[in-house]
């Protein structure tokens, strides 16, 4: 068994992108809470497949990396970024909200919008006390009901994929029908209106 | 192989502007102004008459030259109406494939591909003249002869059949980019998935810009067995996302007028969620 220490050594000693990808899938399988801040770290090494290795070793330990993650986003690098932000919303804990409600609407970098968009679809929100849920759920619903709106055809479709499953609740669902039905019959891009057409035949 | 520097240059220095007035700018002394503006009316794909008569005009401006006898504003103008797509600009683009400058003749090229008409082909088919020998480096320069990935593309577009014979040879040209180019053609001009195919291999090749290119050459060319492959490659999302809506449109123009999904459709469109 090797020691946790030595995993998180290896990534900090990697000297070539594939060592590097390498080190970050083991400490990723060692499921340890004690990797999370190496994990995330490396979303910033520019190395593709070492940031895919730590999102699915962060989903994987799921709620317990959460208060890191959202701690740790990094506002100066949007390839960072996105990576924390796909997480968040993989993991979907609702205590990623605020966060997913900012990255969505006022991200200048579209990958981190698309992740996040997608993201307030799929909040685990039965974690929310009965109280705060609802408020919590018009929420996301209102800011991806304003992202259909977007200029850029990949932030309405990550919308829609949102909308989609915030439309598996009852109260939300007629304000969304409504709306697939506007988009379908306006929104000039034919890749938009197929994916609505998706979104309204949800057995496919 | 795309002018250096060009775009970021200009993003950065936006300014707020009209239509009216970017098309009076064309006009202005002060030439980098006219060069903001035509790169301007492309960027906000200004439609009217007059916008599009005073971009043709700079076509042939004379006023605006680089040390090297470079035509900046030419090549602002070409682009812009290559995205603003008014036919009307289809003679005066045609009359840029002979410019001096490699940079007009490359975005005439590229524009005459967005605008589609069959009386392009045979000018740009005189751009392959001399085949792939007399397809080389020009010294000193960061540029081939000719545009040749433009001219390939174009073609392609075009649906120019008779250029088959003159494509063909270039799927052997030295510079993976050309290679793709002429791949991507021969695919929508023959219909044969060797060379889609050709394009797939590319998506696992060492070089990040080349992966894109093929990326990009698959999504125009709405090549569906490349799906998974695209969704699978080495390549920022964004890129993955645009080649897969190329694929799709390309799926969904099959169908009948009402938009209805096939099954390759959804295929598509579940790869793209799982990219979001």
């Amino acid at each position: 068994m090797t020691n946790i220490q030595e995993l998180i050594r290896a990534v900090a000693e990697a000297d070539s992108p594939a060592r590097m990808v390498a080190a970050v899938q083991k400490l990723a399988a060692a499921k340890d809470p004690v990797a999370i801040p190496t994990l995330i770290a490396s979303f910033g090494y520019n190395n593709p497949g070492a940031a895919v290795a730590a999102v699915t070793g962060l989903t994987e330990l799921g709620e317990i990396a959460v208060p890191q993650l959202l701690e740790n986003i990094d506002d100066y690098n949007y390839g960072a970024r996105a990576y924390s932000i796909r997480t968040l919303a993989a993991i979907g804990d609702p205590r990623a909200l605020e966060v997913l409600l900012t990255a969505s609407a006022t991200d200048f970098a579209p990958t981190v919008r698309r992740a996040a968009a997608k993201g307030l679809g799929f909040l685990q929100w039965h974690k929310l006390a009965q109280s705060d849920c609802t408020t919590a759920q018009v929420r996301a619903m209102d800011a991806l009901l304003a992202l259909t709106q977007d200029g850029d055809w990949s932030i309405r479709y990550a919308a829609i994929v949102g909308l989609q499953a915030l439309a598996k609740i009852p109260e939300l669902q007629s304000s969304i029908e409504v709306k697939f039905e506007e988009m379908l019959a306006s929104d000039p891009e034919k890749a938009i209106r197929a994916r609505v057409l998706l979104a309204q035949s949800p057995d496919k | 192989m795309i002018e250096p520097g060009a775009e970021e240059y200009l993003v950065e220095s936006t300014q707020p502007l009209t239509p009216e007035q970017a098309t009076a700018n064309l006009r202005s002394p002060d030439l980098s102004l006219r060069y903001y503006a035509a790169w301007w009316l492309g960027r906000f794909r200004v439609r009217s008459t007059e916008a599009v008569d005073a971009l043709i005009a700079a076509l042939e401006d004379e006023a605006d030259r680089t040390e090297l006898g470079g035509y900046p504003l030419r090549r602002n103008a070409a682009r812009a109406l290559g995205k603003i797509g008014n036919v009307r600009a289809v003679p005066a683009l045609i009359g840029c494939l002979e410019c001096s400058d490699f940079y007009v003749r490359e975005a005439a090229a590229q524009s005459l591909e967005m605008l589609r008409d069959p009386s392009a082909a045979t000018p740009l088919m005189q751009l392959l003249e001399g085949g792939v020998a007399a397809a080389i480096q020009v010294p000193g320069r960061p540029h081939l002869t000719q545009p040749y990935e433009a001219v390939l593309e174009a073609l392609g577009a075009i649906g120019a059949t008779e250029a088959i014979p003159l494509i063909q040879p270039f799927i052997e040209h030295p510079v993976p980019r050309v290679q793709c180019a002429a791949n991507r053609a021969m695919y929508q001009l023959a219909k044969d998935p060797q060379y889609g195919e050709h394009l797939v291999k590319v998506l696992n090749d060492s070089n990040l810009q080349l992966r894109r290119v093929a990326l990009g050459d698959l999504g125009a060319i709405g090549y569906i067995a490349a799906a998974d492959a695209i969704a699978n490659a080495t390549v920022e999302n964004s890129f993955k996302l645009i080649a897969l809506k190329g694929l799709l449109e390309s799926q969904l123009n099959q169908e009948s007028e009402a938009l209805s999904l096939s099954d390759d459709a959804i295929r598509v469109l579940n790869l793209m969620d799982s990219l979001l």
